[in-house]
């Protein structure tokens, strides 16, 4: 154990093996209970495991001012942020998760100033200011290879860095390379994400803003990840009808793009809006502070990005569209250059923690059946 | 001013019903009295962190059902539920208030479920347990926090740091109760009250009376707010005793815990695959008479009998894995000497132990699942089950310590939990319900999760009776 915050990590997570109260509220502490005794790959597996409900806080009889002042989501929440320094990859940027608030922040304003002046610079201000229409409209604002190009290069390098920091979290969790292959577990990992499972505490919800419970957080996050799916389909389909049916953008509204986006950038916006509110309303006792920069940076990020894009649709008709776009398209540019330097990577680590999980009680229960036949 | 105290109750009104107390019980009163168009007030002594007496150390309940259901896998009918209370208290019971209570704790979990408790299903940890008791999810304290909330929805009055300190009862009637809020002394009027204000195992002063000096090394494994302030005004007012003022429930944990509300992490269960010793290094008694979940409650009484009130359990590394990991990590040494060493005791003496321990095994195939018959040969106090050499290092020790969970002297009620009187006559407005009566089912030992079926169905019962009482004497006026 080396740092303070794998120490806390490992003294809460030793208390509650004792205890074990709280294991019908998520996946943690059945596989908490797999063990006795807890390595730093098994801590790093319990962070990124933890989906912050904090229904095991309220419910803790030794949850401050007791004198074992356990804070089990604050202590997995501290250690998380550490994971995603100690996985992410390349591993010289992983300075940038220290302030990342701040970073991210610095990265989407540099996106946004670093479009308009390209695009002021070798389009002139007639880009910005001039009324644009029918096909190609936003391609006289910034060219199609000047978006594609830059756009597909950068999807390439996140991919392969969003790969090698999951690689990474499995190697260093204890997993085996050949695990990954078991789709049984994939599936079980799937379902989980897909409903949120570890948000509903169990039935009611969880503690989120406050002591209450409750499924609010769980619907925000839904419309967050579902209307982040629906803009990717919109995105996906303007790009095959761009390219190998040649319909060029903009679509008319009743379009498969414009109406996924349109449904997708709404959702988005009333997700990461409501999630921005909840974080300023919650009870900050059991919360990884040390967090706060890169959670809200990142959501008050979709929340531009998804508010910008559809500033577009609905004035892409006026003159504000150019502008509109550039500043739209810096967002997006910066959304996805800090992508594997922020909360994004909660998505992945989760996901890879949530199939170890299914892997390991799947072996667990198998055994335990074995052992009672 | 804290956020709980914005509605401040007025003191200059009389409440219907007064209830002394925070834990599971008190609730069920309060929130079943206030169901009932009573106004109701509740002063729990502790600071609303710590709130909900034991019960927020608790995790599950007990009740009578005619069928599974989710969360338990299958019926639990009135005879069996007898049978196991019988068997605890070896008869130290009121078969007709315990076999009442039992009755009345038929399908209770739908009660609660509906004033908030949510149960979880049967899992790993729970396995035991999970035809005849209820599992809380997240416990005690997660029970406690939702029937607080729904107290509160239903508009019981809630004042925290409120430790009532003394009743005022005329001509048998309960009049008003002075308590100290914040340090300050104050007075509640009711018409009736409800004492649910636990035991007083959280006494030192009160368990050396009974204990003697020895209480002085005793740990407390709940609250520290159980100092049985209601039972002793109640008994110097002339109430009924029931149950044996020496006696408490206690079992052997870990002599490292906290002195109050260590609660469950502090347990041991790693006695039967070892050897125990006192402060001399001598074995005392038979560490393998039978499963743990049988013997572990008399192993308190056992270490509070050894001088010092101090004992030590000793393994080696072959039982390590056998049993539920703990709080406070094993004492390890190389050897016995070195082990000697660093519990100060004297080498020579355990050395002797050991090997006169380990002499006396006999080979035979050990089973932690089963009475195996891995006995003693030849040695005082024989290990009957279990027993196997301590020869494989590193050794592993656990300090142990008598820690009393609650005590039995109770208040005597009658099945509308009124508080008996010396002579058998019922206070008219005074009821009782959780550990400050039971006693009158619970004699003597123990039964997991029946401590909250007393207090749910006496809790409900003294909350619906506080009521009556209140309606039938404004009737009359």
């Amino acid at each position: 154990m080396s740092s303070s915050v794998l120490k806390e990590a490992d003294r809460v997570m030793t208390i509650c093996n004792a205890c074990r109260y709280c294991e019908g509220f998520c996946a943690v502490f059945p596989a908490m209970e797999l063990r006795r005794t807890f390595t730093a790959a098994d801590l790093k597996y319990f962070a990124n495991l933890c989906h912050n409900c904090r229904g095991c806080y309220y419910a803790c009889q030794y949850a401050p001012p007791h004198e074992f002042d356990l804070n089990v989501p604050k202590a997995l929440g501290e250690l998380r942020l550490e994971t995603y320094a100690m996985f992410s990859w390349p591993s010289a940027l992983k300075g940038m998760f220290r302030n990342n608030g701040w970073v991210v922040g610095l990265v989407a304003a540099l996106s946004v100033a670093a479009v308009m002046l390209l695009t002021l610079l070798f389009k002139g201000h007639a880009a910005f200011f001039g009324a644009h229409t029918g096909a190609g409209a936003f391609y006289r604002v910034v060219p199609y290879a000047a978006i594609l190009l830059p756009f597909t290069a950068l999807g390439v390098f996140i991919l392969v860095s969003l790969w090698k920091g999951v690689a990474n979290l499995w190697r260093e969790t204890g997993g085996q390379p050949l695990e990954l292959r078991d789709l049984k577990a994939h599936r079980q990992a799937v379902w989980d994400v897909l409903r949120l499972r570890y948000l509903e505490g169990g039935g009611d919800g969880c503690n989120y803003p406050d002591e209450r419970f409750s499924m609010v957080r769980r619907y925000f996050h839904h419309a967050v990840f579902y209307g982040f799916m629906l803009c990717l389909a919109s995105t996906t389909i303007a790009f095959f009808y761009d390219h190998f049916l040649g319909w060029i953008a903009p679509y008319p509204f009743w379009s498969w793009p414009v109406v996924l986006g349109t449904a997708g950038g709404l959702a988005l916006i009333a997700g990461s809006g409501g999630m921005l509110y909840l974080k300023k309303h919650m009870d900050r006792a059991p919360a990884s502070v040390e967090s706060f920069g890169m959670d809200i940076a990142f959501t008050a990020l979709l929340f531009l990005t998804s508010l910008t894009g559809m500033a577009v649709l609905l004035f892409r008709e006026t003159a504000a569209m150019g502008t509109l776009l550039t500043i739209h398209l810096g967002f997006v540019l910066g959304l996805f250059v800090s992508m594997p330097y922020g909360k994004f990577l909660h998505a992945v680590y989760r996901y890879a923690a949530l199939v170890r999980h299914a892997l390991e009680q799947g072996k667990g229960n198998r055994e335990a059946s074995k052992g009672n036949g | 001013m804290k956020p709980e105290d914005r509605s401040a109750p007025n003191l200059s009104r009389v409440y219907d019903v007064l209830v002394v107390g925070g834990g599971n019980a008190a609730l069920c009163a309060a929130m079943t009295a206030r169901e009932a168009g009573a106004s109701v007030l509740l002063l729990e002594s502790s600071p609303r962190e710590f709130r909900g007496g034991n019960s927020r150390h608790t995790r599950n309940l007990r009740y009578f059902h005619d069928s599974g259901n989710w969360h338990l896998t299958g019926p639990y009918l009135e005879d069996e539920f007898w049978n196991d209370l019988l068997l605890v208290t070896k008869g130290q019971t009121n078969e007709d208030l315990a076999r009442f209570a039992i009755r009345e704790s038929k399908n209770i979990g739908m009660w609660m479920e509906q004033h908030g408790c949510r149960f979880q299903p049967a899992m790993r940890g729970t396995l035991h347990l999970a035809r005849t008791n209820a599992f809380f999810l997240g416990g005690g304290k997660a029970l406690m926090n939702a029937y607080y909330a729904t107290a509160e929805r239903l508009g019981v009055e809630i004042l925290y740091e409120a430790t009532a300190e003394d009743l005022e009862i005329r001509e048998g009637l309960f009049t008003s109760a002075a308590f100290d809020h914040r340090g300050v002394r104050r007075t509640a009027r009711a018409r009736a009250v409800v004492l649910a204000s636990g035991g007083y195992q959280a006494n030192l002063e009160w368990l050396k009376q009974s204990w003697g000096p020895p209480a002085e090394n005793f740990i407390i494994r709940g609250t520290p707010y159980d100092k049985g302030r209601m039972l002793r005004v109640m008994l110097d007012q002339g109430a009924q005793p029931v149950g044996d003022p020496r006696q408490g429930h206690a079992v052997a944990i870990d002599a490292r815990a906290p002195k109050f509300d260590g609660g469950i992490v502090t347990r041991l269960d790693c006695v039967p695959f070892g050897i125990v010793v006192n402060r001399d290094a001598r074995r005392f008694y038979d560490e393998g008479e039978e499963f743990w979940p049988k013997r572990y409650a008399i192993w308190g009484r056992l270490v509070a009998q050894q001088p010092d009130q101090i004992a030590t359990c000793l393994i080696d590394s072959k039982s390590i894995d056998l049993f539920m990991p703990s709080v406070f990590p094993p004492i390890e040494a190389g050897s016995i000497r070195d082990m000697a060493a660093r519990l100060k005791l004297d080498p020579a003496a355990l050395d002797d132990t050991v090997q006169a321990f380990n002499a006396a095994t006999r080979p035979g195939s050990f089973d932690p699942a089963a009475l195996d018959g891995c006995a003693t040969e030849g040695i005082e106090p024989a290990k009957s089950h279990w027993a196997r050499p301590l020869d494989t290092p590193p050794f592993y020790a656990y300090p142990l310590r008598p820690g009393i969970t609650f005590t039995y002297l109770s208040l005597t009620v009658n099945r509308r939990t009124q508080v008996i009187m010396q002579g058998g006559t019922p206070a008219e407005n005074i009821f009782a319900a959780g550990e400050i009566m039971s006693g009158n089912i619970l004699g003597q030992g123990y039964m997991a999760g029946f401590g909250m079926t007393i207090g749910t169905v006496f809790g409900r019962i003294a909350g619906k009776e506080s009521v009556r009482y209140v309606v039938e004497r404004l009737k009359r006026s």
